[in-house]
């Protein structure tokens, strides 16, 4: 295909919510978990959406639903136009596929690599074992791994190895999306470089579009194009890379920037102002959930949820950019016990 | 306190696996006076938890450690026994590891495991002891501390685990921290402020620490002191300005362009890369361990590596003598 950016999204949700029950002690009574709270993204081919924020905020949670490992308590995703849940499992794997964290864990000890990285063919049955074969081939060759490993196993190989096998095996069966979930986290600082500039040719080569999942904001930003920051289930900034790494408006958004070590030496450790511990998500706080932690927060915060405010390039959740609410008053939050 | 706290002159750790010996590490040096932070960082195998396991006197009893000189604020620990040792942890000196939820006894209160160390070190009561754990939790910034106490690690989150970690370790105020990667499980916002809480109560404390990491971000934010590790040597030493500024090993300056750097690194540029893998180190390594992946190798890199000295206090191992090959070509 030689389609390059389109206005047409290749994923779409659209107010999407999971709502899992979470029961409390023996007797207690269940209560809901909103892990994902009526999310609306969408996402165009070739463009690469990092997702970021704190553990628990519903990253995971998010690509297991587009995986079609869970279904959405309300709302519908597309890919291409599609609805999922309507069309099975096996075409949105055609579609869509994950890369994991830990390269480690997510590959079968006891299979060679021929196939570990040839299963999702087999499955699907396409072609015979001899284009199976070739199949595999061409993708190591793509991945930057010599032919030789086919026959041996996970043990053998190194963390980058490794986590390239994973990549081929994402890639085996062409898919347009790829869920990446934290895919460099678990490696070196000299291996990390190598699969980010791998992913990013691979991404150019087959006009790839990727969920790039991840907490390492340096890492978010040379890589996505657009980037959504999640807090307790709410997308609550979305914006192209450069409008929120330049110009960030969320309170949440620059504390998240601010926490970001950069490597120069004599800055001292970031304040994130942030204060409190990450809330429940069993008991959210009311109005803005992020108001007891936002060092910007006024009186409404507390009572009123924000709206979407629409920005140059995405959107953004805060009474500080909604200039039609009559609540905005100005009055500082007097908070307590930070 | 003319005298550093900690001084560690060749030491050297030996494995002994199914081939031969791995030479884990080989004849490192460095010290460390009161109130300083030093930063050893390199990638995993390189050797640097076995150093700081080699300091606590808590490598398993296969593993040989070697020095010619091992001090910690005058007493000999190559010669220490096990007594001495018991002595020291916990006491004088502490330890915090990476995974609070696995270095947390998971059958124990939290109460109970933040008064153990003072009830075994110091002739102090119960009562006591209780009040210095409640302190030490509002310390490290932990809400209704007194609750926690009666409290299970699981009950936690991983960042109050961490703080946990944190104030078991500063309850019997010791002269020496080490922190083996103390926030690599946590989130950036939790990093952020968990190593704050460790440079302050440093500060406060007058309490040397030794941090082990390979993210190079914290490094140039909290040490004082940088050790660059590879393969079982140290072939980077100086002050965070010296070598983040001015970065003379070829190994030191490859890991510095890995890392995208915010308003520094063209966003979705090529990332540079340091190709190839960490030497084997079973049976005689000789000459530059980094000499297979550098970029600046030459023949001379088989025999020995001078140590040499760029600035007061800044030092490196490299064959070339400002690591370059041609110094006028240099980037």
């Amino acid at each position: 295909m030689s389609t390059t950016e389109t206005n047409h999204p290749v994923l779409e949700l659209r107010n999407v919510s999971k709502t899992y029950t979470v029961k409390q002690g023996m007797f207690g009574k269940p209560k809901p978990l909103k892990a994902i709270n009526d999310v609306s993204l969408s996402l165009n081919r070739g463009e690469v959406l990092g997702l970021v924020g704190e553990s628990g905020c519903g990253k995971s949670t998010l690509a297991k639903i587009l995986l079609g490992l869970e279904d959405p308590t309300k709302g519908e995703v597309r890919v291409d136009g599609e609805v999922i849940g309507a069309t099975d499992r096996r075409t949105l794997a055609r579609r869509i596929q994950p890369i994991f964290q830990d390269p480690y864990s997510s590959l079968n000890p006891r299979k060679s690599i021929e196939d570990i990285i040839s299963l999702p063919l087999r499955v699907h049955n396409i072609g015979d074992s001899n284009s199976q074969d070739k199949a595999v081939r061409d993708i190591l060759d793509i991945v930057g791994l010599p032919q030789r490993v086919m026959r041996t196993y996970p043990s053998q190989m190194s963390g980058g190895q490794r986590q390239r096998v994973a990549i081929a095996r994402a890639l085996i069966m062409k898919p347009e999306i790829v869920i990446c979930d934290e895919p460099t986290s678990a490696l070196d600082v000299s291996v990390q470089s190598q699969i980010l500039n791998l992913l990013n040719d691979l991404r150019a080569e087959f006009n790839l579009t990727y969920l790039f999942i991840s907490h390492d904001l340096a890492v978010v930003e040379h890589l996505a194009t657009r980037v959504a920051v999640m807090y307790l289930g709410r997308i609550v900034e979305e914006s192209s890379v450069g409008g929120l790494f330049d110009t960030s408006g969320h309170p949440y958004t620059q504390a998240l920037l601010k926490s970001v070590l950069t490597p120069e030496a004599g800055k001292g450790v970031p304040d994130t102002e942030l204060g409190m511990e990450y809330p429940n998500p069993i008991a959210p706080p009311s109005g803005c959930h992020f108001h007891p932690r936002c060092p910007m927060a006024m009186t409404h915060c507390a009572s009123i949820p924000p709206r979407p405010v629409p920005t140059p390039e995405g959107h953004v959740e805060c009474h500080l950019f909604d200039s039609e609410n009559d609540h905005n008053t100005g009055a500082p939050l007097v908070r307590e016990g930070v | 306190m003319n005298s550093p706290l900690l001084r560690v002159k060749d030491l050297t750790i030996d494995i002994p696996v199914g081939g031969g010996t791995l030479n884990a590490v080989r004849g490192i040096d460095f010290d460390l006076n009161r109130g300083e932070t030093l930063c050893i960082v390199g990638e995993s195998g390189s050797g640097k938890s076995l150093t700081s396991l080699a300091l606590m006197g808590l490598l398993g009893g296969r593993i040989k450690r070697t020095a010619t000189q091992m001090e910690f604020d005058g007493i000999d620990l190559t010669k220490a026994n096990n007594k001495t040792m018991r002595a020291l942890r916990g006491d004088r000196m502490a330890m915090i590891f990476q995974e609070p939820m696995t270095s947390l006894n998971p059958a124990f209160t939290i109460g109970n495991q933040l008064m153990e160390a003072l009830l075994l070190h110091r002739n102090v009561g119960k009562e006591a002891a209780r009040a210095r754990a409640i302190e030490l939790l509002e310390k490290v910034g932990i809400t209704a501390a007194e609750s926690r106490l009666s409290q299970y690690p699981h009950q936690l989150s991983g960042g109050l685990r961490q703080r946990v970690m944190i104030a078991m370790a500063l309850m019997c105020e010791p002269e020496l921290i080490i922190a083996d990667e103390p926030t690599t499980a946590l989130d950036v916002t939790i990093q952020a402020q968990i190593l704050r809480l460790l440079v302050d109560l440093g500060r406060e404390m007058n309490m040397a620490m030794i941090l082990i990491t390979h993210d190079l971000g914290v490094v140039a934010r909290v040490a004082d002191k940088v050790a660059v590790m590879y393969a079982g040597e140290l072939v980077e030493t100086g002050s965070a300005e010296q070598v983040f500024n001015a970065p003379m090993h070829p190994y030191t300056r490859g890991l510095l362009r890995c890392i995208p750097q915010p308003g520094k690194t063209e966003r979705g540029a090529r990332l540079g890369t340091i190709p190839g893998i960490v030497p084997n180190l079973v049976g005689g390594v000789t000459g530059c361990p980094f000499r297979t992946r550098c970029d600046q190798a030459v023949a001379a890199c088989r025999d020995a590596i001078p140590h040499r000295k760029p600035a007061e206090n800044h030092r490196f191992r490299c064959v070339h003598e400002t690591g370059h090959q041609i110094a006028e070509t240099a980037v």
